[in-house]
């Protein structure tokens, strides 16, 4: 594709702290390169408002390679922008023309009170991994692979999610504000092997208990997580998540939990 | 943890809803199978009500009825009230993503409360009186047993073009309603595996298309006399 420079619109997100109320503010940018990234050109402005004497924008990053889940930006109304199964940071700027308006939010859901900016604390997260996402027997060294068989569509599934960042998009676009989609990722890739098998009905209801404890809403089905997952975390890891809360429920042993 | 703590979590209200919408379901196919009577004649319809009414057991199923019904509008009206509080500052931008989610799934409170309305009109006009007042014709079956003329009673509600307008309404509702409510439910109660999902998705668009369509027209066929 032909390299090509733009002028910019934003309108950001500009919030002091948790205590205050936000608003927006807009910003122009010059010359951005087509062959940036959305980030690289949040460093642009941000290199300007400095040299101006301004305050920067306070925004998430990490790795910049899609695999650290900081980057949380809601763009023109989608979670990463418009591009499927992407972060903030492989969003790239061929996406947008010359005098486009740009319009960044930070992740809105009570559970994400946001810290500055467009940063939000995600610690919620850490907490309903906390309640259950682990197992807990000592496994010592890592052990010979294949020396416990799984079968391989489990070992797959299981592969696929645990590729969750935990990133916070299925929150950001669920119209419940629901963490299903991430607490069942993480429910699944342990319940799916034989070494997350023993403590699955506990999890399951910890994990739940711990969701609605800080503040996230149900899940309706809706489907806006799955499409917006930079990682294509499936529906089908809820549906599992709600048989093991059912098999915690109707089976024996759910009275431990 | 004890039982009434499992099903008011998060995903246990949610196992509610799929419970009674599951059972709700099974209903509108009883409830569509007997009223589909009329299409064979008068007489075959009065004595499928008349069995549907006097029936003991069926009368005891009734009142499970109407507490699915019940449980099913006030949890899912909580449900609704407690999700919208989880986002207090809402976006700034259109998030509506029509090309990956269809508009149905994100309405289903609206939907819900346009089934519940016509619900309310639809018992006013026939349950009430065939069960509480008891205003009605009484015609003799071909066996010799009296019972009310629910078809003359049918005849008459739909002669009102605008009753049959809201009652299509009502159905359409109910049918997006569905679309998604039966996968929903399915999807809930964990039934939607790698090896079912499409399966179970595809099954709740054509039975809810056939079970509305059937009931659809119900009143278009009484209001266009092709039934007598």
């Amino acid at each position: 594709m032909e390299h090509y420079s733009m002028n910019l619109t934003l309108k950001v997100w500009k919030q002091k702290n948790t205590k205050t109320k936000g608003h927006f503010e807009t910003f122009q940018v010059k010359n951005i390169s087509s062959e940036m990234s959305f980030l690289e050109m949040f460093d642009v402005l941000n290199e300007q408002l400095i040299a101006e004497g301004k305050e920067p924008i306070a925004f998430d990053h990490d790795c910049r390679e899609g695999i650290c889940g900081m980057c949380s930006m809601y763009i023109n109304g989608r979670a990463h922008g418009p591009w499927h199964h992407t972060t903030t940071c492989q969003l790239h700027m061929r996406e947008y023309k010359d005098g486009d308006t740009i319009v960044v939010e930070p992740w809105r859901a009570n559970a994400f009170p946001v810290i500055k900016d467009l940063v939000v604390d995600r610690q919620a997260f850490d907490r309903i991994i906390q309640a259950g996402g682990y197992i807990s027997a000592n496994t010592g060294n890592a052990v010979d692979a294949n020396s416990i068989p799984i079968e391989k569509h489990k070992a797959d599934e299981a592969f696929a999610a645990a590729a969750c960042i935990g990133c916070g998009a299925c929150v950001a676009a669920c119209p419940n504000a629901s963490a299903m989609l991430f607490l069942s990722a993480k429910a699944s890739h342990l319940a799916l092997l034989p070494q997350g098998d023993p403590e699955r009905k506990i999890r399951a209801v910890n994990m739940v208990e711990q969701m609605d404890k800080e503040g996230f809403g149900s899940c309706s089905n809706i489907g806006l997580c799955e499409a917006s997952c930079p990682k294509g975390i499936s529906l089908e890891n809820i549906a599992r998540l709600n048989r093991e809360y059912l098999g915690a429920v109707f089976g024996e042993g759910g009275d431990n939990a | 943890m004890n039982w009434k703590h499992y099903f008011t979590t998060s995903v246990g209200r949610k196992l509610v809803m799929g419970f009674t919408g599951l059972f709700l379901v099974l209903f509108l196919l009883v409830h569509c199978y007997v009223n589909s009577m009329i299409f064979i004649s008068r007489n075959a319809f009065n004595a499928a009500a008349d069995f549907m009414g006097t029936t003991v057991a069926i009368r005891i199923m009734e009142i499970g009825l109407f507490a699915g019904i019940i449980l099913h509008i006030i949890q899912g009206l909580m449900l609704a009230r407690m999700n919208k509080a989880k986002r207090s500052i809402g976006y700034a931008t259109n998030t509506t993503n029509t090309k990956q989610v269809p508009w149905y799934s994100r309405s289903m409170t609206l939907l819900g409360t346009l089934v519940m309305l016509f619900l309310i009109m639809h018992i006013s006009h026939f349950w009430v009186p065939s069960r509480i007042t008891h205003d009605l014709n009484a015609t003799k079956l071909p066996n010799g047993v009296e019972t009310h003329d629910l078809f003359q009673k049918m005849l008459d509600v739909f002669q009102s073009p605008i009753v049959v307008v809201l009652y299509l309404i009502g159905v359409a509702s109910l049918a997006f309603h569905l679309f998604h409510g039966f996968f929903s439910a399915c999807q809930t109660m964990g039934l939607t595996s790698h090896k079912y999902k499409n399966f179970l998705k595809g099954f709740g668009i054509v039975f809810s298309v056939i079970v509305c369509l059937l009931f659809a027209a119900m009143p278009i066929s009484m209001y266009m006399g092709w039934v007598a």
